[in-house]
């Protein structure tokens, strides 16, 4: 059941003047209750070309001053101590240990693994970090590498990164990745398509891919938010996965110069907010890419807690996508637990 | 308009990575001559200075430690060349920190100018002195040579601010360490001062990093730093010193004890050159040994 939002009673903290233009817009195309929310939570939106572009253009505007400012001053928060243990256990609890080169071997995706069970082998208080993320023909090695734990396979799909390849050929390499025993798939969308305003396109191969993934595997969409220049495109393709069935909204590939921002995080996080307040479906968010160090994962977390809310904080929700993070979380951590600084002599080289 | 100028101030910084920056915590403090008259605010650098200064010497240590020996000594006479050319400047900062006469201090800085260039000499001699080839009981060569132990932090000595200085930085650096040097506590402002000389010779950012406050607050991160490879005592008293020792040991830093030093201006000798290094011992085969029982 779709609920329907009347103007003005919206119970979600902040910005309600906005929030309730937003309902009104909804209000407007959700016009009855759907009792088939598996296809689309709002069939009204997605039943064409022009009701998903009226809908998507009609979504508020962007303050992009305003969102960096926001993004900015919610990074000067000080975290230490007890807080700061709990965010780096939670940080690395969260991490996507990922390897995307072509030079990947069985080898490195097994020591990966190892590293993910166990990040630090001298601490064995320190959690496991949420999954491995890999390409699809690695995802055997990887399943065996972390059998037995509860670190989950990611695979990448559909012809990552760039996804420039026919729709056949896309769900091909996501099933054969499901096959293989992926718990997650995260997926590139079509970003010429979504530039070229052929949102139906992408709408459709999001769609297919997650029936592709059928019930084992959490899809995650990859914006590539660095490639979609604005910050309303950023808004609209958040949009747009998470109507077309998202479990996991994603930032980047970490293949192009610009990754994960704290504003573009900032503004993903808004969405997934906006998204469950209208429709009861809580997505999940994983900035990925560029996030080095332990102090900008921080500052990420409290993003996090303070726009999406404490129902995010958790790796069922929210994820970084990153592989040297780790190693400094890592060094924080033991930090923390010696008070001396700890150096790369004491994390694994990978 | 009036004759008077008006004065323009010094701010005195930090050198952390080839950058100027001030200390993360924002505090100064007040530096006198002997006399008790003020001279300077200097940065009253915390512990995530030094850990900051640590980040950028571990980054710089490839780069130094990689390039040639003769390269080295290029850059580090380049160093007393900019030093001469600031001679008037340093003496008048080594007079005011020392209490020296202008003639004394004169002195002091030219000392200070030879001791760099002595320094910067050994570079690419220092290998020939204390490596070498070894005989061995087997168709093998085999070469010893030292090699850069890493991370050096160095306590710079409290009472010579800008001979004594030199004299335990330059041996880190011609060596191919990369150095955190904190500057006497009193006296400062030679030191901070040689960082923009440093920054203007050729000396890649990173490979010299100076703090300037509390010997005592500073020095104890860095003893007990896991990425610091090496520590040098000169600038800690005997309480200092033993304290500091205790907490290099966690991690099997190489410790220079300080040492009392009469007269900062003669001959140093090998000692602090050696003090940084570790020996790298490499076998090579000689090849087949004919039928006479010998390859050569």
């Amino acid at each position: 059941m779709l609920p329907i939002v009347p103007d003005g009673s919206d119970s979600a903290p902040g910005s309600r003047g906005v929030y309730s233009r937003y309902a009104r817009r909804y209000a407007r195309l959700v016009t009855m209750p759907t009792h088939t929310p598996a296809a689309s939570p709002v069939p009204d939106v997605t039943a064409s070309e022009s009701t998903l572009r009226r809908f998507l253009h009609g979504l508020p505007g962007v303050d992009a001053v305003g969102l960096e400012a926001r993004a900015a001053a919610l990074g000067t928060r000080s975290i230490k101590t007890t807080a700061k243990a709990y965010a780096l256990d939670l940080a690395i609890s969260m991490v996507d240990l990922t390897t995307l080169e072509g030079a990947d071997t069985p080898g490195k995706v097994r020591a990966l693994g190892a590293k993910a069970v166990r990040p630090d082998p001298a601490d064995r208080t320190a959690p496991a970090t949420a999954a491995v993320c890999v390409y699809p023909d690695m995802v055997p090695v990887a399943k065996e590498a972390v059998a037995g734990s509860g670190v989950k396979v990611a695979s990448v799909a559909t012809a990552f990164p760039a996804g420039r390849a026919s729709l056949a050929v896309k769900l091909a390499d996501v099933r054969e990745a499901v096959a293989a025993g992926a718990d997650e798939v995260d997926m590139v969308i079509d970003r010429g398509a979504f530039l070229a305003g052929k949102y139906l396109k992408v709408y459709e191969e999001i769609a297919a891919v997650k029936e592709a993934c059928g019930t084992d595997a959490r899809l995650k969409v990859i914006f590539e938010t660095g490639e979609l220049s604005t910050y309303d495109n950023i808004r609209r393709a958040s949009w747009l996965g998470m109507l077309a069935g998202a479990d996991f909204i994603k930032t980047s590939t970490g293949k192009v110069a610009v990754n994960a921002t704290p504003a573009n995080t900032l503004l993903m996080l808004e969405a997934v907010r906006d998204f469950r307040a209208q429709t009861g479906i809580q997505v999940g968010v994983k900035p990925a890419g560029g996030i080095r160090t332990a102090k900008d994962a921080l500052k990420f977390l409290v993003l996090v807690n303070e726009t999406a809310g404490a129902d995010w904080l958790d790796s069922h929700w929210f994820r970084f996508g990153a592989s040297s993070l780790l190693n400094d979380l890592l060094m924080q951590r033991q930090k923390l637990a010696t008070g001396r600084y700890s150096g790369p002599d004491y994390v694994t080289v990978d | 308009m009036s004759d008077a100028r008006l004065s323009v101030l010094k701010t005195y910084k930090l050198y952390v990575g080839g950058k100027f920056p001030r200390s993360e915590s924002g505090r100064v403090y007040e530096v006198t001559d002997v006399k008790g008259d003020w001279l300077a605010n200097a940065p009253l650098s915390s512990r995530k200075d030094a850990r900051d200064a640590v980040v950028a010497a571990r980054k710089a240590f490839g780069g130094w430690s990689g390039a040639t020996a003769y390269n080295r000594g290029q850059v580090l006479y380049r160093v007393a060349e900019m030093l001469e050319g600031r001679r008037a400047q340093f003496v008048h900062e080594v007079a005011g920190a020392e209490g020296l006469s202008k003639s004394k201090a004169a002195a002091v800085v030219d000392a200070t100018i030879d001791r760099w260039v002595w320094y910067a000499g050994w570079t690419d001699k220092i290998a020939q002195v204390v490596g070498g080839a070894n005989p061995v009981a087997g168709p093998y060569f085999n070469l010893s040579s030292p090699e850069p132990t890493g991370v050096v932090a160095v306590l710079a000595p409290q009472e010579s601010s800008f001979l004594g200085l030199v004299s335990v930085l330059a041996p880190v650096v011609a060596t191919g360490n990369t150095a955190v040097v904190v500057a006497s506590e009193r006296s400062p402002l030679p030191a901070l001062s040689l960082a923009e000389v440093l920054a203007t010779s050729d000396v890649p950012g990173g490979v010299v990093n100076i703090l300037s406050g509390r010997t005592a607050e500073i020095a104890a991160p860095l003893a007990a730093h896991q990425d610091v490879n090496a520590i040098d005592l000169a600038g800690a008293d005997e309480a200092l010193a033993k304290e500091l020792e205790t907490a290099a040991a966690d991690n099997l830093k190489r410790v220079v004890r300080p040492q009392p030093v009469d007269d900062w201006s003669a001959t140093p000798g090998l000692e602090r050159l050696t003090a940084f290094l570790e020996t790298k011992t490499v076998w090579h085969p000689t090849g087949a040994l004919g039928a006479a029982g010998s390859s050569y």
